[in-house]
């Protein structure tokens, strides 16, 4: 089996400038008594100012574990952090001593969460809990913080703040929720926010609304955002950029439009005619056949080859191209797209 | 239609999730439904015949403990007659006398005070003792939980009783400030020094619970440190189970004094003690069981008190003892 040298990242998209947030080869495994999983192998991407980002992959790609990694709040054990660079601000998050990484943490980087309401503490108010960011970081007073929470509120459009800043958790809808711990995240005007599924756990038209006030606050502060998503419609709606991940890898990346419209790597293609389409009456949807990779014996080769349309196996397979022994690398297809297939060029049809 | 009635009203509909009355434009059902832990828990109690038999109690002796030449109808439990030796109940002294001809209704209110103040000191020794060591145990894991654990295994090998009883003992001669005085708080150290271990191991599982939620993973992401985590965010949610321990704790660790007491390590002469009243009348049992008839009566009740209010509190907020 031989194993193509990764080519340099190749700028694309957007990114003109310095990039706000720089992943370079993060691996992740987690070590369990059973053997080891391999939830990240290799993932890089970069994150300009102002640009969303949208990583997107079935449960288990490896999506999730990618941000938890990035905001250092890995459970470990049994997660280990085996490789890679965090490039933020100059500096390399995972060689930083944990207490520098922790102030990164809230007016750098901040996250927000699938399921608002048990990431919310059920035993404080809401105004005192958006109001604890200013107190952790900053040790403004109790009463300015609240003050805070307040223009917070009124922020995410929270109506009717200053009477309900003094409401919990439970006394909120779903949405609301979302919406409190979204103005907790911007608290402290971070650089970047992480929003992992932020809008799974609502209805859609909230998911909406939740949606747009992300890009509104994104417009007024400039901050990237790296939205992790399963939603192709949320992807198509508010992201600029797309990365697709399987088996723990990014498989293809690229504008949105261009992603999309003309997908470069099989997986991809396949999600596309896995989404039932208003347009088209009553045609059966064509599922992804198989299962998803198991993360501790993740297939030789291209990760996706056993579920693989296209794939091309020995004697049919190009000299050092055998889709079952030889791993393609994430690499340059045609200008702004990268994807990580042996025959992405037949994919796109160039 | 009153103002009560409204939010009655209100409070129904919330209840039955058809309210469309919260001021915002999406409405959870599911999120109506969810009242706090604490004032679902009242709403149990409140109509806990159990709960309020140990309320009373709990409240008549406590009073007793604050104010007892009120309960003792201002007759002085040290004013004494020898003519009076041993003698039985009366209208005029309801109680009777002691061997020394001093009051006995007076004694024993006057033994309330000595009781429940070292069964809340010790309760509070258990407490911080549990819930520091717990919380460092369950927090961080791993070598400190195992070192931690096995410290409170080898305080539970030694029983309560023969520790503490060691403890006072040997205390007079060490020349440590509290445990080198026979008084209530050197018997409430020596019953927290070998009584924290359930509270530690309750705290501990608890904040290993709590830990892995997502409201703590949410805090940590926002850039909380260790101890804000574990102090705000950790502890708060993890307490409940150890108040019900403490209460009941309340009712065993009086229970223990007065049988420190009567096995001569507890409070000493002159002291006033439930303990020293019931060694002090052992020897008379024949002649005047009265002496250790109503000190045993007032001291089962005392400890039954916390113990009803405990079994009270754990059912209450354990939403599976619900009916």
């Amino acid at each position: 089996m031989t194993i193509l040298p990764t080519p340099a990242p190749a700028p694309w998209g957007s990114a003109g400038a310095a990039p706000l947030l720089d992943v370079e080869d993060l691996h992740v495994e987690f070590r369990t008594r059973s053997g080891v999983v391999n939830a990240v192998n290799g993932v890089s991407y970069t994150l300009a100012e102002g640009e969303t980002l949208a990583i997107l992959g079935e449960s288990g790609s490896g999506k999730s574990v990618s941000a938890q990694a990035i905001m250092g709040i890995l459970d470990s054990p049994p997660a280990e952090i085996t490789g890679g660079k965090i490039w933020f601000e100059g500096r390399d998050l995972l060689t930083l001593p944990a207490e520098e990484q922790r102030l990164v943490r809230g007016p750098g980087i901040s996250m927000i969460f699938q399921d608002a309401l048990s990431s919310l503490n059920p035993v404080y108010s809401v105004g005192f809990q958006i109001g604890e960011m200013f107190r952790a970081h900053r040790g403004t007073s109790r009463k300015e913080a609240k003050q805070k929470a307040i223009e917070l509120m009124d922020r995410v459009r929270i109506p009717a703040a200053a009477q309900r800043v003094n409401d919990y958790p439970h006394q909120f809808s779903g949405g609301m929720r979302q919406r409190v711990m979204i103005a907790m995240a911007i608290a402290l005007d971070p650089r970047i926010l992480i929003a992992d599924e932020p809008t799974t756990a609502l209805d859609v038209t909230v998911q909406a609304q939740v949606m747009d006030l992300l890009k509104d606050l994104q417009r007024d502060t400039g901050m990237g955002l790296v939205l992790i998503t399963h939603d192709l419609g949320v992807v198509n709606e508010v992201a600029d950029n797309v990365a697709v991940m399987y088996a723990g890898r990014i498989v293809e990346r690229g504008t949105v439009t261009d992603v999309f419209s003309n997908p470069g790597h099989p997986y991809t293609e396949g999600l596309m005619s896995s989404v039932p389409q208003v347009e088209s009456d009553g045609g059966r949807l064509v599922p992804i056949t198989g299962q998803p990779p198991n993360l501790s014996a993740i297939p030789s080769g291209c990760p996706f080859h056993p579920r693989c349309p296209r794939r091309r196996l020995g004697a049919q397979a190009l000299p050092g191209r055998d889709c079952a022994g030889d791993v393609p690398p994430l690499r340059l297809v045609v200008p702004g797209r990268e994807a990580a297939c042996h025959y992405s060029e037949e994919v796109l049809g160039v | 239609m009153t103002d009560q009635q409204q939010k009655d009203l209100q409070h129904d509909e919330v209840q039955a999730g058809t309210t469309t009355g919260l001021a915002a434009p999406s409405v959870d059902v599911t999120s109506s439904r969810q009242n706090s832990l604490w004032s679902d828990a009242w709403g149990q109690l409140r109509r806990s015949a159990i709960f309020w038999t140990g309320a009373v109690l709990g409240v008549i002796f406590v009073s007793m403990a604050l104010f007892p030449s009120l309960f003792a109808r201002g007759v002085d439990p040290r004013d004494c007659d020898l003519a009076n030796s041993k003698g039985t109940p009366s209208a005029a002294h309801w109680l009777g006398f002691d061997q020394q001809g001093c009051d006995y209704l007076a004694n024993v209110v006057y033994g309330a005070r000595n009781s429940l103040l070292i069964g809340v000191l010790g309760v509070l020794g258990v407490l911080l003792l549990g819930v520091v060591v717990g919380a460092i145990a369950g927090f961080y894991g791993r070598l400190t939980d195992s070192v931690l654990s096995r410290i409170a295994d080898i305080f539970y090998a030694l029983p309560l009783i023969l520790g503490a009883l060691v403890l006072l003992r040997v205390g007079p001669s060490t020349g440590l400030p509290v445990i080198s005085e026979r008084g209530p708080g050197a018997v409430a150290v020596a019953l927290a020094a070998f009584g924290w271990m359930t509270a530690m191991r309750l705290v501990r599982s608890q904040v290993i619970a709590v830990k892995s939620s997502d409201y703590v993973a949410a805090a940590r992401a926002m850039g909380a440190s260790d101890f804000r985590i574990l102090v705000r965010h950790i502890l708060p949610n993890a307490v409940a189970p150890v108040l019900v321990y403490a209460t009941i704790t309340i009712g065993v660790l009086i229970a223990a004094e007065a049988t420190l007491t009567f096995l001569g390590v507890g409070l000493q002469p002159p002291a006033i003690s439930w303990g020293l009243q019931i060694a002090q009348g052992q020897s008379l049992l024949r002649t005047a069981p009265h002496l250790v008839l109503f000190p045993s009566i007032i001291l089962t009740l005392t400890v039954m008190a916390f113990i009803l209010m405990g079994d009270a509190l754990r059912d209450a907020l354990d939403p599976r003892q619900r009916s």
